[in-house]
């Protein structure tokens, strides 16, 4: 497999790739872990005439605690937020979700920044993202600065709120509150490892009842998207499995289902519904533990 | 000196593989060497109106553009070696398209390149003007009046049809009390071998010399056909295959593209590599299985089968590869399995469709005949209401039966069924697990178990029922320090035929292991050879080299006995060294043999110099490997999901030479069995698209989808060679598929369904239990 010629820039620092982003414009390629932007080019289905390469950008990746917020660089390699102690106690959500992405090699590469631009509807971080109400902030070659909401960032299949020339700098997450239970499940496509349906869920509770709930959904529809049926019906009610198994039937209402050769829509809108009821149960669970 | 034959000694090749040290094709480099890039069809069915090369012609660094029309009568049809009946249509296979392309992925053009860039860029300046045919891509539409033919010059899609039978079928039917009926799937499949098919040639002008070095699993084959392809005399073509990295039948093959490459080399008079990308192996590569069919068993109601019967429709694909049209008729002669089956029927038709070639894939054929029978097995007992083992058990061919022929003239050579099938149950707890399926189910948990008890044919085999020769070769040769060199034509491609003939060897002559080097896989250096496929290195190329080497001990002895001036019965064979069984104090070293045999001033007088000996083995038949497999599962009915729980193998593979290679063998065997079972499935749209063209929508087991195996074994010496050894290559691949769908079907009999087609993916079992719960 070999790519289309290109042109091949690597800069070292955020302006430097900014001002070669606004040169390049809809010609170049924002090059980051490259898991799915170096295959299609090797399989000539992105042909870039510029390729602009992140990774000798060091100040890129990070992930640090500000406060009540974990930020994190959009560079940071998926192995990274896998195993990170900061995350794992304090947004335990995301090092789980980012365990099932791909494989090691996968892991070891690709990047947060990157996966959340590419917007696979496939990827495993927009469930937990979502799940999390993480702010993604953008700069652009002026200079300037903007923080989009996870809920407004996924726009349709391969397609962002991100303007051609923004790149994405840091992914920022609210720290879980006390009594905060998570569960990011999913179900693999055999071949891919991406998820036919994978389901990130936060729960927070309060006493005997669901104070606060969060449910991310990827892989079933064209992007990934929040179950809002299901949260707006389980807040204040007590999490008793057969509520959560009844609220979790609305987990795909509204949403019209992907389908291809290794699942078709209804599959995926049961798995949805499915995977739902078991991620909150799990996930109140830890909250009650918690 | 401790016995090697029998010892789980550590593979010999696995030090240079594992450490990057091995030497594919791709790495080797010449100088001056140019790249080819394959222009192939997008569609599946087209006329070819033009080709316009003349943009690509000008591209940077082009050495060369060609296509069907340019090398037309230079390079001869490719040809395939399985004849079943006289009467069976051929369609002329050129190595580029000419008139029309059959199937995505057909070779339209070549580009030469200074580099692989370039090759690749100045494919997408081609223009190709066709005219899109409606594609066939059904087996069992293309049969239908209505249907576009693809080949017009045959005038059919039907490539033939054959019949194998035995005893009196309709008579079995007519008496039985109960028929058991069943549609069955044996998907296509895509073998993926690690390494893809690659081809690089260089043509001595000076001695008029064509060296190929190509990843196959038949060296010496591939350079008998492509000689003749090129119109090259025989012994002007040498064929390397240094380390291949797989092959699972895909590289059992002469492919178009080592005639071309070769082709090139010689008319451009510089060395040619084209490396196959992965995409291009999916596309271009042979594919497994496909046959759609039906079968029907008679029994009596106390479960004794009277008869079987299966009429199926066999996908050729586009074309004929090597054995194209010999895999499913390795089916219809391992119907009968492991039981007593008194009357048997298989009628096929095999057909033409817009699709890539199929041919043998681990298993080939006898895969699908296993699948068929141990699925009718388990449909037999649920009919009968009694328990799966038991109806096996019942039917089996008893150990004192052997050698044993079938109805329609198949002769096993030995087993032990019952015993196999005896340990499997013991081994998997069966009693315990049908008390916990009971349990479970009122649990509403769905548990299951799946037996699979299959013979095979293997140890390929005697020349007369083979396409190209059944003997294999085997030199061995002491150097004058002693150390021995192997010469085989069974060329391994990961099995671990290096370990194992290093064994027979090592232990025949009383040899250290570290001084044997075995050779393989380069026609100039090795005498001719068959290669292994069907379960065949060890049975058939570990007897040639077994030969050999008692040979080449036989001459050591007589000289061992000259130097020691005693008889030649007086002396034995101990430790590296030869003794007078009288007087051990009078002795020769191996060392000193050898360097009598190639200094020979004091040396028998009639005695030939030198210590080779070469050994052409031919079978007197087939193997037959054998064994039971069980599988327990439990099924997620809310998802589809299968868990499984316990997987046990115990499998015959008569003697055995190293347990560690048998151990994995089947294992590996079980787990691409695993993969046919539960994941894989090779599809084209209605279009003759591959959607299925990338590792990222054809799942191959990966470490964390395999199951767990437990891997236990019987043991019948094979009479058919002095080694007592049947095969192990193919048996878990032959054997594991039935036992997976058998405890599937078997978790989910309580929700009323019968049978899934292969592969039960989540999505797959899913859909079945709901249309079982449909009122």
């Amino acid at each position: 497999m070999f790519p289309a010629p290109f042109e091949y820039h690597a800069p070292t620092t955020l302006q430097e790739a900014l001002r070669l982003l606004a040169q390049h414009g809809d010609n170049a390629k924002v090059l980051a872990g490259g898991q799915s932007l170096v295959p299609m080019m090797k399989m000539r289905l992105a042909t870039p005439a510029v390729v602009i390469d992140l990774n000798r950008i060091a100040d890129l990746s990070y992930i640090r605690e500000e406060g009540e917020v974990i930020a994190i660089g959009a560079m940071t390699r998926h192995y990274e937020v896998e195993t990170s102690e900061l995350l794992k106690r304090r947004c335990p959500l995301l090092s789980e979700c980012a365990a099932h992405i791909g494989d090691v090699q996968v892991r070891n590469r690709g990047t947060i920044g990157g996966s959340l631009a590419h917007a696979d509807p496939a990827a495993d971080y927009p469930a937990a993202i979502l799940a999390c109400d993480a702010e993604i902030k953008v700069i652009n070659p002026n200079g300037i600065e903007r923080v989009i909401k996870a809920t407004d960032f996924f726009v349709d299949l391969f397609t962002t709120a991100l303007q051609p020339n923004e790149l994405i700098t840091e992914v920022r997450i609210p720290a879980f509150a006390p009594k905060t239970g998570s569960a990011y499940l999913k179900m693999e496509q055999l071949a891919s490892g991406f998820a036919l349906c994978g389901v990130a869920v936060k729960v927070t509770m309060d006493g005997g009842a669901i104070q606060d709930v969060r449910v991310g959904i990827t892989g079933v529809a064209p992007k990934a998207y929040r179950a809002f049926a299901v949260e707006d019906a389980l807040k204040g009610k007590s999490p008793d499995p057969s509520t959560v198994e009844q609220v979790a039937q609305h987990a795909a209402d509204g949403v019209t289902p992907l389908e291809d050769i290794h699942a078709d829509a209804e599959y995926r809108a049961h798995l949805a519904r499915v995977l739902t009821k078991r991620a909150l149960l799990k996930a109140i669970e830890r909250a009650q533990a918690s | 000196m401790p016995r090697l034959v029998g010892q789980s000694f550590k593979r010999v090749e696995d030090p240079r593989l594992i450490t990057g040290e091995g030497r594919y094709v791709d790495d080797v480099q010449l100088p001056r060497m140019c790249y080819a890039a394959i222009l192939r069809s997008p569609y599946a069915h087209a006329r070819i109106r033009n080709i316009d090369t003349s943009k690509a012609e000008k591209a940077e660094g082009i050495v060369a553009v060609l296509t069907g029309k340019d090398i037309l009568g230079k390079i001869r049809p490719l040809p395939c070696a399985a004849h079943p009946v006289p009467e069976m249509k051929t369609p002329t296979h050129y190595a580029l398209a000419v008139n029309k392309v059959y199937f995505v992925g057909h070779p339209v053009a070549v580009v030469v390149a200074e580099d692989r860039y370039l090759a690749r860029d100045a494919l997408d300046l081609i223009e190709v003007d066709y005219e899109e045919l409606p594609p066939v891509t059904d087996p069992q539409k293309a049969l239908q009046p209505d249907a576009p033919i693809i080949h017009e010059d045959l005038g059919t899609n039907l490539a033939f049809e054959w019949k194998i039978e035995g005893g009196d079928v309709d008579a079995a039917f007519a008496q039985a009390e109960v028929v058991v009926r069943q549609e069955f799937v044996n998907q296509r499949l895509i073998p993926v071998p690690m390494e893809p098919r690659c081809v690089l040639a260089e043509w001595d002008a000076g001695n008029r010399l064509l060296t190929i070095w190509t990843s196959t699993q038949i060296p010496h084959l591939v350079r008998s056909l492509v000689a003749g392809m090129l119109h090259l005399p025989e012994n002007h073509v040498r064929v390397i295959a240094p380390d291949v990295g797989g092959g699972f039948g895909q590289k059992l093959q002469v492919y178009v593209e080592e005639a071309l490459i070769g082709y090139l080399a010689m008319t451009l008079d510089r060395p040619v590599k084209w490396t196959e990308t992965r995409r291009e192996n999916f596309m271009a590569s042979i594919h497994g299985r496909d046959q759609v069919g039906v079968m029907e068993l008679a029994l009596k109601r106390d479960g004794t089968i009277l008869g079987l019967r299966y009429e199926v429709i066999a996908d050729m694909g586009a074309y004929y590869q090597l054995l194209t049209p010999a895999i499913p008729t390795l089916t219809g002669l391992m119907l009968c399995g492991a039981y007593k089956i008194p009357a048997v029927r298989m009628s096929k038709k095999a057909v033409f469709t817009n699709k890539m070639s199929t041919d043998a894939y681990r298993g080939a054929g006898r895969p699908e005949a296993t699948f068929l029978l141990e699925r009718m097995m388990d449909l037999a007992a649920k009919e009968l209401g009694v328990d799966p083992a038991e109806i096996r058990r019942k039917n089996f061919i008893p150990p004192d039966a052997f050698p044993y022929t079938t109805p329609h003239g198949i002769t096993y050579d030995s087993g032990n069924y019952e015993e196999a099938l005896n340990r499997a149950l013991e081994l998997v707890e069966y009693e315990k697990w049908r008390k916990e399926q009971q349990e479970a189910r009122k649990q509403g948990r769905y548990i299951g178990i799946g037996i699979s008890s299959y013979v095979e044919i293997c140890g390929m085999g005697p020349s007369k029922a083979m396409p190209a020769g059944g003997w294999e070769s085997a030199t061995v040769r002491v150097e004058p320090s002693g150390k021995v060199v192997v010469l085989t034509g069974a060329h391994p491609h990961g099995q671990g035929e290096e370990t194992s003939f290093t064994q027979i060897v090592a232990e025949e002559l009383g040899v250290a292991p570290e001084d044997v080097m075995v050779i393989h896989g380069d026609t100039e250096k090795v005498q001719y050879g068959i290669g292994i496929f069907g379960s065949r290195g060890l049975a058939v190329g570990g007897t040639a080299v077994y030969i050999a080497a008692q040979r080449v001990k036989e001459k050591a002895r007589k000289i061992a006995a000259f130097l020691l001036n005693v008889s030649e019965g007086e002396v034995e064979s101990k430790d590296g060294t030869f003794v007078s069984r009288h007087d051990p104090s009078k002795f020769v070293t191996w060392q000193q043999i050898a360097a009598a045999a190639y200094d020979p001033k004091n040396y028998p007088p009639d005695m030939e110099p030198g210590l080779v000996a070469t050994a052409f083995y031919e079978p007197s038949n087939f193997t037959f490997p054998s064994g039971t497999h069980i599988c327990v599962c439990e099924v997620d009915i809310e998802t589809g999901e299968v868990k499984i729980l316990r997987y046990v193998a115990v499998d015959d593979c008569g003697k055995v030479v190293n347990p560690l290679l048998v151990e994995g063998q089947i294992i590996g065997g079980i787990v691409q069995a695993f993969g046919q079972a539960m994941m894989e499935r090779c599809v084209y749209d209605e279009n003759g698209q591959l959607l299925t063209g990338e590792l990222t929508d054809y799942p191959i087991p990966k470490a964390h989808n395999a199951p767990k195996i437990l891997v236990d074994r019987v043991e019948t010496p094979s009479p058919v060679n002095p080694l007592g050894a049947k095969g192990v290559g193919e048996a878990g691949t032959i054997g594991a598929t039935p036992a997976f769908i058998n405890a599937v079907c078997d978790a989910l009999e309580p929700l009323g369904i019968r049978h899934i087609d292969m592969p039960l993916t989540p999505a797959r079992v899913w859909k079945a239990i709901q249309k079982a719960r449909q009122p």
